[in-house]
């Protein structure tokens, strides 16, 4: 790449259970209303507009429609991404890179308050074959987290370490949802939702917004006062049929790693990425989803999530926002991530603030177990 | 665009109105075959895929999940674009900004609809504000509707050069091996006999919903030349949304609106020096929903003077043999399966410029043609495509 991609600015809503306050476009804009006052710009300044929303989500037909006028795309460009947001922070990179635009907003937003989810997401599988079995993205994924836990070896108290952890760090983070004190019996004491996923397990429903604003590497020098880079981005579909799929090896979320690593020339991702925020909806995908990014061998995600290197002063801290278990909407959830890898190498991340971050690793997925997969990685130099 | 792009490679199905006889996958897998047989390439030489669908017209999420598989996308990167009429102009736009930035060399955009699978009147109607226009919008023929009659009342057309239209239209689908309606209509009698949905807009004045694919494959400069021997280049695109309270803006009864195309041809025309654009432009593939839109949108794009477009198909001025041919392939009145309805328009631009496209290749030789798109409430994309750069 001749140039660079520069993240400006990014910012979030705090996210709850239920924001029945206001609609996805209020949402939305209270988010879009922050990058704004912190860049100066105004939304007549931005060229393009990558929003991330999904029709049954939103519950309508052309989900975008809703956010035209706080997004700037009156008579504006602007394109609408259906995979998790991380893709529309990739789109908003190549628009920026192919020399057509200069300043792109970026938007997500989701309200899972007002969906009925296992309805929504009983339509994403094959309608013939699949549908009536009565599966969504829950059920799916206790498949997962069967096949992986049988396969490896991966204990249900690992999984609940997970979730203590995560739940832990969220406490220092202003934007989460559900931090909670609470202990590994707490998590295997849960109400079970789907074997082994039990309530604690899983993320809840969940409410909120993220923006950013991905400019040229002139312009964000300009325009931010700690501009971060995209230096390596990729993402991978998996084949969609679960018994086609070898569900404990997460193939897609690996070959994504690889590219995106290849590109960032980066070698050993456990010692030269100082930061990591992943996407884990569920508490078995930390583990998997580690090994998948090449943190650990195949099958050794149980015993890096019993070590220490992955908490806070460890040597790969892995999301010290809390991450998405305490609650993040899907969709959000990986475009959060970058967010949050890019307080970190700001050096503004507060509480949660990894000393001295320089590279970071943002991951998100969409669809059934993984189906499709996303990574980036940021710098600050 | 910082690097070139050019169309290496187009493949359509058959446009129909029902296809009982393969699934989604299946469907979307005869275009992508004849895609790669056109561009003669192998499903291992693609490196990123877009997809382009409206979800909503299926009732199917993440479509482009259910069809990775069939389409050869396993293992590979690549996304979904959603966004109304004007989807598939995103994915062709957003293929072209993947190789342009130098992410990938060969991008394929991958598009479709089937609506034997749903229903598109349902669909469109759930794009209203749902609280407070839920039940008073009726999907698109309505809309159109009102179109056509500001456009009768304030160009001074009439029903009979609407007729001209569909019998300009089918002339073309007749030729044209994928179209959906071919009517073999003879006359415009047969044309007015056709029965009012909402006044103005008769049966044959609109598009029908249709089940088909169409895929491009993108190149980058580097890989174009060796891949086909007559790529056609991605000379530059603009698309141009508004916000759905300006909208009713198909038709402008007030004539204080701006309408999306005006702002879209004054970015595209003069980015690339285009001041006279029936001159300087040799074709045009239009996303026209119905007959009286047509010839609204010749307007619009500034193919003749304001109140002038019925005069336009009146002269033949846009028939396959005139001097501006306008949807040799019998448009979209003929066949609309939305989520691929701008990657057709740009595919059949496409062919027409190699000289391609058979029984439908315009008279006159093309080599510089415009393809639109039109969505939402009256969303714009145009792409300007040429033979060489």
């Amino acid at each position: 790449m001749a140039q660079r991609a520069g993240i400006v600015a990014v910012a979030q809503t705090k996210y709850h259970p239920n924001r029945a306050d206001v609609n996805e476009a209020e949402l939305a804009y209270e988010a879009i209303k922050q990058v704004l006052e912190e860049t100066g710009l105004t939304l007549s300044d931005i060229d393009s507009v990558v929003t991330c929303c999904q029709d049954a989500w939103d519950g309508r037909t052309i989900a975008s429609l809703n956010l035209q006028h706080v997004v700037g795309a009156h008579f504006g460009h602007e394109f609408t991404v259906a995979e998790d947001g991380i893709n529309a922070a990739y789109v908003a990179m190549s628009q920026v890179l192919s020399g057509d635009h200069e300043t792109v907003l970026v938007e997500s937003h989701m309200k899972e308050s007002q969906g009925e989810k296992s309805l929504i997401e009983n339509a994403g599988f094959d309608a013939i074959l699949m549908r009536q079995l009565g599966l969504d993205f829950t059920s799916a994924a206790a498949l997962q987290a069967r096949r992986y836990m049988d396969k490896y070896g991966i204990t249900p108290e690992q999984c609940a370490k997970a979730v203590v952890r995560n739940h832990g760090n969220a406490k220092n983070n202003p934007f989460a949802q559900g931090p909670m004190d609470i202990t590994v019996d707490d998590v295997l004491g849960s109400e079970m939702l789907v074997s082994p996923i039990r309530l604690l397990d899983a993320k809840p429903i969940s409410d909120g917004a993220c923006v950013m604003i991905v400019a040229t590497e002139e312009k964000a020098k300009k325009l931010a006062r700690k501009p971060v880079w995209i230096t390596g981005v990729s993402n991978c579909y998996e084949t969609h049929y679960l018994g086609d799929r070898e569900l404990a090896d997460c193939d897609a979320l690996v070959k994504a790693a690889m590219r995106a690593y290849s590109m960032a020339g980066i070698k050993d991702p456990l010692s030269e990425i100082d930061v990591a925020e992943i996407s884990t909806e569920y508490s078995y995908q930390e583990p998997l989803w580690m090994e998948g990014l090449g943190f650990c061998g195949r099958g050794e995600g149980g015993k890096l999530a019993d070590s220490r290197s992955i908490e806070m002063g460890g040597q790969l801290p892995v999301n010290p926002s809390g991450g998405v278990l305490p609650g993040n909407p899907n969709g959000v959830a990986g475009m959060a991530r970058i967010a949050e890898a890019v307080l970190q190498l700001r050096g503004e991340a507060g509480a949660r603030q990894v000393k001295g971050a320089k590279v970071g690793l943002a991951h998100g997925y969409t669809g059934i177990c993984g189906q499709h997969q996303a990574v980036m990685i940021l710098a600050n130099v | 665009m910082a690097g070139r792009v050019a169309i290496v490679g187009v493949g359509q199905t058959h446009h129909t109105t029902r296809r009982n006889d393969v699934n989604m996958a299946e469907m979307v897998g005869e275009a992508v075959r004849a895609a790669l047989a056109d561009a003669q390439l192998s499903i291992k030489d693609i490196e990123a895929f877009i997809f382009s669908n409206m979800e909503a017209f299926e009732g199917v999420l993440l479509p482009d999940h259910g069809m990775v598989a069939e389409v050869g996308a396993v293992g590979k990167p690549g996304l979904k674009v959603t966004g109304g009429g004007t989807t598939g102009s995103e994915a062709v736009g957003e293929g072209c900004h993947m190789i342009s930035a130098g992410l990938y060399d060969i991008t394929m955009v991958v598009s479709w609809q089937k609506h034997d699978c749903g229903d598109a009147t349902a669909g469109i109607s759930a794009a209203a504000v749902p609280t407070f226009a839920k039940g008073m919008v009726t999907g698109a023929v309505s809309e159109f509707a009102k179109q056509a009659l500001s456009y009768m009342k304030e160009s001074g057309a009439k029903e009979e050069h609407a007729a001209m239209v569909r019998l300009k239209a089918d002339r073309g689908a007749c030729r044209n091996p994928y179209s959906h309606l071919k009517l073999g209509l003879g006359s415009i009698d047969e044309v007015l006999q056709s029965p009012y949905l909402v006044w103005p807009i008769r049966l044959y004045d609109f598009c029908p919903q249709s089940c088909g694919a169409c895929v491009i494959i993108l190149a980058s400069e580097k890989r174009a030349k060796k891949i086909h021997k007559k790529p056609v280049w991605v000379a530059d695109f603009v698309v141009v949304h508004q916000e759905p309270f300006r909208a009713g803006s198909f038709g402008d009864p007030t004539g204080t609106e701006t309408y999306s195309q005006h702002v879209a041809c004054e970015r595209l025309y003069k980015r690339n020096g285009i001041t006279n654009v029936r001159k300087q432009v040799d074709l045009a593939e239009i996303y026209e929903p119905s007959t009286w839109e047509e010839m609204s949108l010749y307007e619009h794009f500034y193919f003749c003077e304001k109140n002038e477009g019925w005069k336009l198909i009146e002269k033949g001025v846009t028939d396959i043999e005139g001097d501006f041919p306008v949807n040799c392939s019998g448009g979209v009145i003929a066949s609309n399966p939305i989520g691929a309805t701008p990657v057709i328009r740009i595919a059949e631009a496409a062919l027409q410029i190699r000289g391609d496209a058979g029984e439908h290749q315009a008279t006159r030789d093309i080599k510089t043609a415009i393809a639109t798109a039109l969505g939402g409430p009256n969303w714009t994309a145009m792409f300007l495509l040429k033979r060489s750069l």
